[in-house]
């Protein structure tokens, strides 16, 4: 029983890292199926249940959380961020950075400083992901 | 009172032998202590030439954590949330990378330029998070 649960968050956390780390692809849901060894229909409920979220919204906010420090760290304008990280239009990118960030991807860069502190970036790829959780 | 270093660190792991195939087998780890302690297998690694700072490959499970407890650890661990985790220094992050690729090391992370140096992160079997660096001189 409790195997079971363990292999299936093992295969989730797979699948996850793999989104993490081509974060900037198309969310491919057939080949993270594949990754965590189950069906498309079933990965969905079984990545919810195991992250508490969907992959499509794990995705927006890894991807959200590339273009926030993207927009602290380099000079790149919103339009090069918002392809560089996954987005395929500068609408979907805006309108989805204002939903989870609370403001527009300017805004935020004009508020933030470089620099802060230097804390490996697995930190603050995870406490720096805007929150789908309240 | 002065501190001088940490020496000693602990990650969970699901299996030991496991463990060793991936710390020392792929990472390229030695192994520090392997003994069977009757109680427990106390199995340390370390990075070579660095046996002054060990890492204990610990199996969750009783008489230490009761049994449901430890079912907790192991379903926190395999989700990624239990908080193991290591940072390593390498010397060249894109050959390290490659080499572990080329051993089908999970990688969550590819090496990317940051403001400290380039890095990269990969997963343990079980589901600790590594991180590999090559790190800038401390301004």
């Amino acid at each position: 029983m409790s195997r079971a649960v363990e292999q299936s968050n093992r295969a989730m956390l797979r699948a996850r890292d793999a989104m993490d780390r081509a974060y900037a692809e198309p969310l491919d849901i057939p080949a993270l199926a594949r990754i965590a060894l189950v069906s498309e229909a079933h990965f969905i409920r079984t990545f919810r249940a195991t992250f508490g979220e969907t992959p499509h919204r794990y995705l927006q906010r890894r991807r959200v959380e590339r273009a926030m420090s993207m927009l602290v760290e380099t000079g790149r304008d919103v339009t090069d961020i918002c392809f560089a990280v996954g987005f395929s239009s500068l609408g979907s990118f805006s309108r989805t950075f204002r939903q989870i960030v609370g403001e527009s991807p300017s805004e935020y860069r004009s508020r933030r400083s470089a620099g802060d502190a230097t804390v490996p970036s697995c930190f603050t790829k995870a406490w720096t992901r805007p929150s789908s959780f309240g | 009172m002065t501190m001088n270093a940490i020496t000693r660190s602990q990650l969970y792991v699901l299996d030991q032998d496991e463990a060793l195939d991936f710390y020392v087998g792929k990472l390229g780890f030695e192994v520090n202590t392997d003994q069977d302690l009757g109680f427990m297998r106390w199995l340390t690694v370390n990075v070579p030439g660095d046996p002054q700072r060990e890492v204990l490959l610990e199996k969750p499970g009783p008489p230490a954590l009761d049994p449901a407890t430890a079912e907790q650890v192991r379903e926190l661990l395999t989700k990624g949330a239990i908080g193991g985790w290591l940072s390593i220094t390498t010397d060249d992050a894109h050959k390290t990378y490659e080499d572990l690729v080329a051993k089908g090391v999970d990688i969550t992370d590819e090496p990317t330029e940051r403001p400290y140096g380039i890095d990269f992160g990969i997963r343990d079997p079980f589901g600790n998070r590594i991180r590999i660096g090559q790190m800038f001189p401390r301004a």
